[in-house]
C-alpha cells in the first residue's frame, strides 16, 4: 500500500491537477508564495498548516474564488484559468467549505440545487438527491429547512451536494472539526469509498492523527510556502507538527495540583429557556467544581454550550439565586459586575464583540472586564496607569505579540489577542474561571501556551471550566469531563475514564449503561 | 347596495399603491437589500408620472414616467449601497429625502392642472352585473396589474430557479458568492425592481387616485408600504392580505366618522394601523421556529477578490 503510493509518485504520469508557483498577493502580504502542489486521481492527499499558513487562500484560487496573482494551475495537463467556481464545477472541483455555504431558511433540495447548474428539473434533482445520499450512507430529508438540522446533517449536505457534481476531485476544508468522532468515522468511509471510485480528494485538517490514518501524501505549508510534501503514514504527529510550525511546541505540563475540598462553582438543577429563535433550552444541569480542579465540557457547537456560558457569566439570568453558586455565594440573580466581584472570570468563544470591543485599545478592553475588582478606576475615574499596566503583564506573562504598546484589539492576531484575553482574566486571580472554546482557530503555539496557563491556574487553587469541541484539549488538560447534548450534561467522567468512543457516544446523545455512569460520578 | 360597491371600489382604490410598492419593496428585501427610499421615489414617481401623463395626454405613457423615474432613483440608491457599501439605513433615509425635494422641484410647474385620470374598464354584459360587476370588471389598469404583479412575484420567488437564487442572496450572501453567484447583480436588479414598482405606485396618485398633482401626496403612503412588507413576514399572500385591510379599515374608518360613530377621531384614524398590525402577527405566529427575516437583510456585501 505504501510503496504503491511512493511508485506512483515517482511515477511519470501526469497529475489530475497541479499547481505551478502558485502566488497570491494581498497587497505587501503575500499569502500564497510560490507554491507547486501535485494531486493525483486516487489519492487523499492532506493539505497542513497552522491558521494563517495559507490553506484558505490556496484552496480558494483551485476553486475559482480568487484570481492567482502569478503562476498557473494545470488541470489534466492543461493550463486552466478560471472565471469563477461555476468553473471550476463544470470541471470536476468541487468543494466542501469549513464554514458551511448553507442557506438556513431554505430547504435541503433548495440547497442543493444552488450548488448545481440547474439543467435539471427541480424534481429530477430531489429524486437523484436521494439516490445519491442513499449510495454513499448519508442519509437527508430533502424537504427539511436547514436551520433544524444538526451540524452533522448540514455537513453531509455539503459534502451530498459536492458529489452530485460528478466531481472528479474534491476539496473539503476542515471537515472533521465540527464532527463526533463516530461521524467523523463515517466520513472516512465516504472518502475512502471516493478514492476507491479513482477521484481525488484534498484534505484539510489540524488533526493530524486523522490525518495519518487516512491522507496517501500531505503537503505542508507554513507562513504561505510550502516546505514539504511526504508521507503522513510514515511521519509521526510530532514530526508534521514540528514541519507545520518550525520549531518545537513546548509540551504542556500539569503541575501537581493544591486541591481542595471546597467547591468554588456549583450548580443545582439549572433549567433556562433560550434566549433567542434557534437557541438550546438547558435542562436541569447540575455539577460541582472545586478549587484547583478543571472539569472540560465536551460536545458537539450548538448544544447549549453557549447557553451555559450565558447562565453561568450573567449574560442571562435565572430566577432561582440557588441555580447557580459561586465561592458559597447563590449568584443565580446576580449581574456579571457582581459575580465577578465574587471572584468569578469569564473567558467566550467569540474573541471579537464578545470578548473584546474590537475598534477599542487593549487597555481599554482590560478595563472593560476588570473595572470591578481590580483597582483601575479610582472614585469614578480610569486609572490610564493601571489599565497599561495590566497590557503589558499580559503581554509579559503569557507571550503577547503585538505591533505597538496598546493597539486596537481587532489588530492582533488570533492566537495573540485569545492570549490577551485569558491573560487579562488569569492576571485577576480569579477563583472560578469559565472559558468556553479557549483554542478555537489559535495556532499550535499559542494553544500550548493558553493551556498550560489555566493548568497553571489551577494548580494555584482555582476551580476551571472549560467547554471545548477538542476532545484532544480536554484529555489533556482536564480532570474530569462531561458532555452536553441538546442543553442537558452527563454525569462527568474521569478523564482516565472517558476514552474517545464513550465521548462520541455521549455526544451522539447516546447514554452510558447506568452502572457504569454512577461508577464515573464516584471517581 | 351602491354604498356597498362604492366602498369596496374605494377600499380597492387606496389600497393599490400600497400594494405595488410593497411588492416591490418584498422584493428588494428578499434579496438582502433593506431599501427605506419607497417613499422617495414613490412621490418622484407620482410627479414624473403626471407630468408625462400632462405633456403626452397618455395615461400610459404618464405611468411609464413613472417607472423610470422611480428606477432612477433606486439606482442612486444601489450605487451608494451596493456599489459603494454605504449604511443602507442611512442611504434609504437620504434618499427620501432627496425624493421630496426633487419631485417638489419637478411638479412645481404641474400644481394646480389637471388631467383625464385613467378609464377604467367596460365589458357590457359583466361590468353592468350588480354589486360584483364594476368591482370585478369596472377597475382601472393599475388594479389588475397589481393583482398581477403580486402573483407574477410569488412565481417568481417560489417557482423559478432565479427566484430561489435571490432568496439565497437574502438569506446568506456570503454562502451565495462562495456558489459563485453574483450577489451585488442580483441585488442590484431587485432593487431596481422595487424602484420601478415604488415609482409605479406614486404614479398611480395623479393618474387614477385623484387626477392632480400635489407636493408630498404620497402622505406617507411609501413608510406603509415598508411597515406592510415587515408584518406580513416577506410573503406576498399576507402581503396582499395586509394591503386590503389596510386600505378596507382607512375607508371604513372614513365612513364611520361621518356617520357620526361616538369613537375620538384620532382613534378611529389609527385604526387601520392597528388592525393591520394584529392581523399580521396573528397570522405569522401561525409559522413555528425559522426566522421569518431574511437573514441577510441590510447587511453591507463586499466580496473579496
Amino acid at each position: 500500500m505504501l510503496d504503491s503510493t511512493i511508485d506512483s509518485l515517482n511515477s511519470g504520469e501526469s497529475p489530475l491537477l497541479r499547481t505551478i508557483g502558485l502566488t497570491k498577493r494581498y497587497g505587501d502580504f503575500l499569502a500564497n508564495d510560490s507554491i507547486d502542489i501535485d494531486i493525483r486521481s486516487g489519492e487523499i492527499h492532506a493539505l497542513l498548516g497552522e491558521n494563517g499558513a495559507g490553506k484558505s487562500t490556496l484552496v480558494k484560487a483551485i476553486y475559482g474564488l480568487i484570481q492567482p496573482s502569478a503562476g498557473e494551475i494545470r488541470w489534466r495537463g492543461e493550463r486552466i484559468t478560471l472565471s469563477g467556481p461555476s468553473d471550476a464545477r463544470r470541471r470536476g472541483i468541487g468543494m466542501v467549505f469549513q464554514h458551511f455555504s448553507l442557506f438556513d431558511n431554505l430547504t435541503v433540495a433548495e440547497n442543493v440545487a444552488l450548488g448545481l447548474d440547474g439543467k435539471e428539473s427541480f424534481k429530477d434533482m430531489s429524486a437523484r438527491l436521494e439516490r445519491v445520499s442513499k449510495t454513499y450512507g448519508l442519509p437527508l430529508d430533502p424537504r427539511r429547512e436547514v436551520w433544524q438540522l444538526s451540524v452533522g446533517e448540514r455537513q453531509r449536505i455539503e459534502i451530498v451536494r459536492a458529489l452530485m457534481q460528478e466531481p472528479k476531485f474534491l476539496i473539503l476544508d476542515e471537515p472533521t472539526a465540527v464532527l463526533t468522532p463516530q461521524e467523523a468515522d463515517q466520513l472516512f468511509v465516504v472518502l475512502e469509498r471516493l478514492k476507491a471510485e479513482g477521484r481525488a480528494v484534498l484534505y484539510i485538517s489540524h488533526k493530524l492523527e486523522e490525518v495519518k490514518r487516512l491522507c496517501d501524501t500531505a503537503t505542508i505549508l507554513r507562513g504561505g510556502r510550502k516546505v514539504a510534501t511526504c508521507n503522513p503514514g510514515l511521519e509521526t504527529a510530532a514530526s508534521l507538527a514540528r514541519m507545520m510550525v518550525g520549531g518545537e511546541i513546548k509540551e504542556v505540563k500539569a503541575a501537581s495540583g493544591r486541591k481542595t475540598t471546597v467547591p468554588r462553582l456549583v450548580v443545582n438543577d439549572l433549567s433556562l429557556a433560550p434566549g433567542e429563535a434557534h437557541g438550546v433550552r438547558l435542562e436541569h444541569i447540575s455539577f460541582e467544581l472545586k478549587g484547583g480542579e478543571i472539569l472540560g465540557i465536551a460536545g458537539v457547537a450548538g448544544n447549549g454550550q453557549d447557553e451555559l456560558f450565558a447562565a453561568l457569566s450573567g449574560e442571562r439570568l435565572s430566577k432561582d439565586p440557588g441555580t447557580v453558586v459561586i465561592e458559597g455565594i447563590a449568584a443565580g440573580h446576580l449581574s456579571i459586575t457582581q459575580r465577578r466581584k465574587l471572584g468569578a472570570a469569564f473567558v467566550p468563544e467569540e474573541r471579537l464583540g464578545h470578548g473584546t470591543a474590537p475598534r477599542m485599545k487593549l487597555s481599554e478592553n482590560a478595563l472593560l472586564t476588570g473595572h470591578a475588582a481590580s483597582g483601575m478606576v479610582h472614585r469614578g475615574f480610569i486609572n490610564a496607569a493601571a489599565t497599561l499596566d495590566t497590557v503589558d503583564r499580559a503581554t509579559e506573562t503569557f507571550d503577547v505579540r503585538k505591533a505597538k504598546r496598546d493597539p486596537e484589539a481587532a489588530s492582533l492576531s488570533g492566537g495573540n489577542l485569545q492570549k490577551f484575553i485569558v491573560g487579562r482574566e488569569i492576571l485577576r486571580n480569579p477563583a472560578v474561571l469559565v472559558v468556553n472554546q479557549p483554542t478555537w482557530g489559535v495556532d499550535a503555539g499559542a494553544a500550548a501556551v493558553i493551556r498550560q496557563a489555566l493548568l497553571d491556574l489551577a494548580a494555584a487553587g482555582a476551580a476551571v471550566l472549560v467547554t471545548s469541541q477538542d476532545l484532544d484539549e480536554l484529555t489533556e488538560i482536564a480532570d474530569r469531563i462531561a458532555v452536553m447534548f441538546h442543553g442537558k450534561l452527563s454525569a462527568p467522567l474521569a478523564t482516565s475514564e472517558a476514552t474517545r468512543e464513550r465521548l462520541g457516544l455521549l455526544m451522539g446523545g447516546s447514554s452510558l449503561e447506568p452502572k457504569e455512569a454512577a461508577h464515573a460520578v464516584g471517581a | 347596495m351602491e354604498l356597498v360597491e362604492a366602498i369596496i371600489l374605494s377600499v380597492l382604490a387606496a389600497s393599490t399603491p400600497l400594494l405595488i410598492a410593497a411588492t416591490g419593496e418584498l422584493v428588494t428585501e428578499r434579496s438582502g437589500v433593506l431599501n427605506l427610499g419607497v417613499e422617495g421615489m414613490m412621490i418622484v414617481g407620482a410627479a414624473c408620472g403626471f407630468a408625462g401623463a400632462w405633456l403626452t395626454g397618455s395615461i400610459f405613457i404618464g405611468a411609464l414616467f413613472g417607472i423610470v423615474a422611480g428606477t432612477m432613483m433606486s439606482l442612486i440608491f444601489a450605487l451608494m449601497a451596493l456599489g459603494l457599501a454605504v449604511n443602507q439605513v442611512a442611504t434609504g433615509l437620504a434618499l427620501t429625502i432627496l425624493g421630496v425635494g426633487l419631485s417638489g422641484l419637478i411638479g412645481a410647474g404641474f400644481v394646480g392642472e389637471r388631467i383625464t385620470p385613467a378609464v377604467h374598464l367596460f365589458i357590457p354584459g359583466l361590468t353592468d352585473i350588480p354589486l360584483v360587476g364594476r368591482v370585478l370588471f369596472g377597475e382601472d389598469g393599475f388594479v389588475y396589474v397589481s393583482i398581477a404583479l403580486v402573483l407574477g412575484v410569488w412565481w417568481f420567488l417560489y417557482r423559478t430557479r432565479a427566484g430561489l437564487i435571490l432568496r439565497a442572496c437574502g438569506d446568506n450572501h456570503v454562502s451565495a458568492h462562495a456558489l459563485g453567484y453574483p450577489v451585488l447583480r442580483i441585488r442590484t436588479f431587485a432593487v431596481m425592481f422595487g424602484g420601478a414598482c415604488a415609482g409605479l405606485a406614486g404614479a398611480y396618485l395623479p393618474l387614477a387616485y385623484t387626477p392632480f398633482f400635489i407636493p408630498g401626496m404620497t402622505a406617507g403612503r411609501g413608510w406603509i408600504a415598508l411597515a406592510l412588507v415587515v408584518f406580513s413576514s416577506w410573503r406576498p399572500g399576507r402581503l396582499v392580505v395586509g394591503a386590503y385591510l389596510f386600505g378596507a379599515v382607512t375607508i371604513l374608518q372614513l365612513h364611520a366618522q361621518g356617520w357620526g360613530v361616538g369613537i375620538p377621531s384620532q382613534f378611529m384614524s389609527a385604526l387601520p394601523y392597528l388592525a393591520t398590525i394584529i392581523v399580521l402577527v396573528l397570522l405569522s405566529r401561525a409559522r413555528s421556529g425559522g426566522s421569518t427575516a431574511p437573514a441577510a437583510l441590510g447587511t453591507v456585501f463586499v466580496p473579496d477578490r
